[in-house]
């Protein structure tokens, strides 16, 4: 199988939308949501990492399974190194 | 080669003689940049979880130190990286294609983005010499303490999170400063021509890194410029 060329079209569609939310998790910072606040911007810059990731990085057109397991394994392990630190350190008592 | 069971490409320059067909050779360079990246995201991961632990323990020293950082040049910086890796993307589509100026022409408008980005934050790195911000025995939060006069704020625990804050930008900016090594390399060779439809894999995987480097950044800047950014009561 030949390689994807993807619509030039596309590539301009998904920076608009990256401007637009960079511009969207700046200002809503500055209203207060309480512990919202994180909330949004976390899922905003995830949303923004998958748009990089699915059409900047052609995970979206790759027929390679090997490439989306390397990616999803690697996040794994990441999430891992984050969990367990936290609930060692949110659940220790420190004197 | 003549007895070899599979139908075997012809084997020019750009195809290294133990792959069968570009495509498995281009198969192999990306799942390449991937594990190498996979370590990448270990390597950045370290730092977050100590940023995750030491914002859960000094919560309003790490607000009040985000509030001190520029928004306005983070926000910008966030732009210069995307419009970068729109550059990137439409380079790869380019070489895709074959159209050797348009390349050349969007691997120069990278470069321009990626010095723009180091400028940025030299901008920024500067201003906090000057306002006694980067960790050390000049280190001096009484501007900070003062715009935070309801909350008690630990000077060294305010160091902690600038500490955190120049780990962090200065390896990604070091990342920066390598793919603009890498693709000033890329410049070039896409100048001489290198680059064909058949073989464009080093622009593929460089903008992998660059694409990278830029998601990097996207979880950056709400961690380190948003923490608290609410007006004060």
């Amino acid at each position: 199988m030949s390689e994807h060329i993807v619509s030039s079209k596309i590539y301009y569609a998904i920076w608009i939308a990256l401007l637009v939310l960079t511009v969207v998790t700046a200002g809503v910072a500055t209203i207060d949501l309480g512990p919202f606040n994180t909330v949004v911007a976390l899922v905003i810059a995830t949303f923004k990492a998958l748009l990089v990731v699915l059409f900047f990085m052609h995970v979206k057109y790759t027929s390679e399974k090997l490439t989306k397991m390397v990616i999803v394994s690697s996040l794994f392990w990441l999430l891992l190194l984050l969990a367990l630190s936290m609930a060692d350190y949110t659940t220790r008592l420190i004197s | 080669m003549s007895d070899s069971p599979v139908a075997v490409e012809q084997h020019g320059p750009e195809l290294r003689h133990h792959f069968v067909d570009m495509e498995q050779q281009r198969d192999a360079a990306s799942l390449g940049m991937w594990l190498f990246l996979a370590t990448e995201i270990m390597f950045f991961g370290g730092l977050f979880c100590a940023y995750l632990v030491y914002r859960y323990w000094y919560f309003n020293e790490f607000a009040a130190g985000s509030r001190s950082l520029d928004l306005k040049w983070g926000t910008i910086n966030t732009a210069v990286l995307i419009c970068s890796s729109l550059t990137v993307a439409l380079g790869v589509r380019a070489a895709q294609m074959g159209k050797r100026k348009l390349l050349v022409i969007l691997m120069l408008l990278t470069l321009v983005f990626g010095f723009a980005f180091l400028g940025i934050k030299g901008i920024e790195w500067y201003a906090k010499y000057q306002e006694h911000h980067i960790p050390g025995s000049s280190f001096d939060a009484s501007d900070i303490i003062k715009d935070y006069p309801q909350i008690h704020i630990d000077p060294s625990h305010e160091q902690i999170y600038f500490s955190l804050y120049f780990a962090m930008t200065g390896l990604h900016a070091l990342h920066m400063i390598i793919g603009v090594g890498i693709f000033s390399f890329i410049t070039f060779c896409a100048w001489k021509g290198r680059y064909t439809p058949r073989y464009h894999t080093p622009v593929e995987i460089a903008g992998l890194y660059w694409h990278f480097v830029d998601i990097v950044w996207i979880y950056l800047f709400p961690l380190l410029y948003l923490i608290d950014r609410k007006p004060l009561k």
